[in-house]
């Protein structure tokens, strides 16, 4: 079980603080929302993921412990393959 | 014909299951009738109706394609305050079948309610639809208080209008907050929804395949379709047909025989949307190779998700007919997300310039990489559906894209539907096969 970083979109206000503090895994998207590349942190990152999610003004971001695995009833369409 | 154990009753052969007995002139099928078509309410263990139900092998039918038998174990345990909500909301525009269920055989559905709802120990039962859905309102309205005595309460609950408004937390937090868009999760519903409690939210279509499994049986259920894709399926065919409407085919059908059950293509066609506007398109002469499963429908990236159909003709545009869809699925975002916020209505300003033939040189690289980046990442699987949709677009029609610069597009219009309950106007009028 590893630790997952995860932002709430609803709660995101795009302050992007966590990707000034974590370029490593945080990367903003062209209106300046987070894109989380590789959501497992590595150990040697855990100390600045921690900073970034206290760091974060509207408590969006989040280290998670449990991986996020397919939940039975999860909403939404079927993960389909990309379209060639 | 009374069943009173399961499977005991001898199940029709053929088609139609869902749609036996539907009144050609559009009346509402009353109790009474529908007893006589389909007997009684089966009296069945909890254990027994998960188990027929898991060998079934019923997926749910509001897109999502989820295995029922396993969302109906994990709210076993839930408890009198369990909630099953029947999410008959249909907010795709193009769909017509759940209203169709609703509205002209709305104790099939409250059936499917009763027993899942039994089945999962749930003391509630709430029908959920859409404004527009007049008619599916007054028919359940008509229907709950003449059902005998049911082991559940029955409520009905209209809601807002608007694409995401079906979504299931959208659903849950429209019943516990009047505010209908979709929730951050987890807590996904069965963990804690209606009132907090775990609830099981269910398509109309789902629970009246499920009225079938209790009575008729697992083994019967397969007698239609394939080992992977058992049972038969509604499928609401509109664009360039003939006689658009609600049709009930096998799985395993072949999209030819499809398009003739609505009356054959009215024009040559040049694609099919799969899956209606969380679908994909696909070259009409591909799409003619296929059957209605979910291996053969996913070797060309479909699904057929809700069971929306869409035929475009040979004259259209696909290139301003996918502009249209997307800026209404754009417009539909509730606005909570950045990505789904700003993202979309960015790919849908630029999907219409590279329509209209006066986007940059390297507009549709553009429009792939935000696609990519929204993928994903909002509270709902509305992006996701909708950055699927433009992807086939600019995939199908991506030839079309250098002739669009080249000379002003004159297709005119086909009307898509753009609002929940627009697919044809009112109901279909025959369901046929
Ligand atoms: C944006 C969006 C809109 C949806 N609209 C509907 C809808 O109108 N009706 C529906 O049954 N499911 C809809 N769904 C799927 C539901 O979230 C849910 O998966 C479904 O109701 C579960 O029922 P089922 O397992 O019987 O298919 C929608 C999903 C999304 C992401
Ligand atoms: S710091 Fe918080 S609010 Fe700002 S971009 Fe990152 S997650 Fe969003
Ligand atoms: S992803 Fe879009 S539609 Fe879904 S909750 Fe966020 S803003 Fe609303």
């Amino acid at each position: 079980m590893s630790d997952r970083l995860r932002v709430n979109p609803i709660t995101c206000e795009a302050h992007g603080l966590c990707a000034e503090l974590l370029p490593e895994l945080i990367r903003l998207d062209d209106w300046g929302y987070p894109i989380i590349d590789q959501a497992e942190v590595p150990p040697e990152l855990l100390e600045l993921a921690r900073k970034a999610v206290d760091a974060c003004p509207t408590l969006a971001l989040a280290l998670e412990r449990a991986p996020a695995a397919e939940r039975p009833g999860a909403p939404g369409p079927p993960r389909l393959p990309r379209i060639p | 014909m009374s069943a009173t154990a399961m499977g005991a009753a001898p199940g029709p052969s053929g088609l139609p299951r869902l749609l036996a007995g539907l009144d050609p002139r559009g009346a509402t099928m009353t109790h009474a009738d529908h007893v006589r078509v389909h007997g009684e309410l089966p009296r069945s263990s909890p254990r027994q109706l998960i188990e027929a139900v898991e060998m079934s092998g019923l997926r749910g039918r509001g897109g999502a394609d989820f295995p029922t038998a396993v969302k109906l174990r994990s709210m076993a345990g839930g408890g009198r305050r369990a909630t099953l909500i029947v999410n008959g909301s249909e907010t795709e525009p193009a769909s017509a079948k759940d209203r169709l269920l609703l509205t002209r055989l709305p104790h099939l559905v409250l059936d499917g309610a009763v027993l899942a709802a039994s089945a999962v120990g749930a003391g509630t039962v709430i029908v959920k639809l859409g404004e527009h859905s007049r008619e599916a309102v007054r028919a359940i309205e008509g229907a709950i208080p003449v059902r005998p005595a049911e082991p559940v309460d029955l409520h009905l609950a209209v809601g807002p209008d608007g694409y995401v408004t079906g979504e299931e937390t959208a659903v849950v937090q429209y019943l516990n907050r009047g505010v209908a868009k979709p929730t951050f999760v987890p807590p996904l519903p069965f963990q804690r929804g209606y009132r907090g409690h775990p609830t099981l939210v269910q398509n109309p279509e789902t629970l009246a395949q499920l009225a079938l499994i209790a009575r008729y049986g697992a083994r019967w259920f397969r007698e239609l379709g394939s080992e992977a894709d058992p049972g038969s399926a509604l499928v609401t065919i509109s664009g360039a047909v003939s006689a658009p409407g609600v049709y009930e085919l096998a799985f395993g059908t072949s999209m030819t025989d499809l398009l003739a059950a609505a009356g054959g293509a009215s024009e040559p066609l040049q694609a099919l949307l799969v899956g209606g506007y969380f679908g994909t398109w696909v070259q009409a002469s591909r799409a003619f190779a296929l059957r209605l499963s979910r291996e053969e429908l996913r070797s060309v990236g479909c699904a057929l998700g809700s069971g929306v159909l869409i035929a475009l003709g040979e004259r259209a545009c696909g290139l301003h007919e996918s502009a249209t869809v997307i800026e209404y699925l754009a417009s539909q975002s509730a606005g909570q997300c950045g990505p789904c916020a700003y993202g979309l209505p960015a790919i849908a300003e630029s999907v219409r310039a590279l329509a209209d033939g006066v986007a940059h040189e390297r507009e549709r690289e553009r429009v792939l990489r935000w696609c990519a980046q929204v993928r994903g990442r909002g509270a709902c699987h509305h992006p996701d559906g909708a950055v699927r949709f433009v992807e086939s677009a600019l995939s199908v029609f991506g030839a079309e894209l250098e002739w669009h610069r080249r000379q002003r597009c004159t297709a005119p219009p086909v009307g898509l539907p753009l609002a929940p309950g627009g697919a044809a106007g009112p109901l279909p009028a025959a369901a046929r096969r």
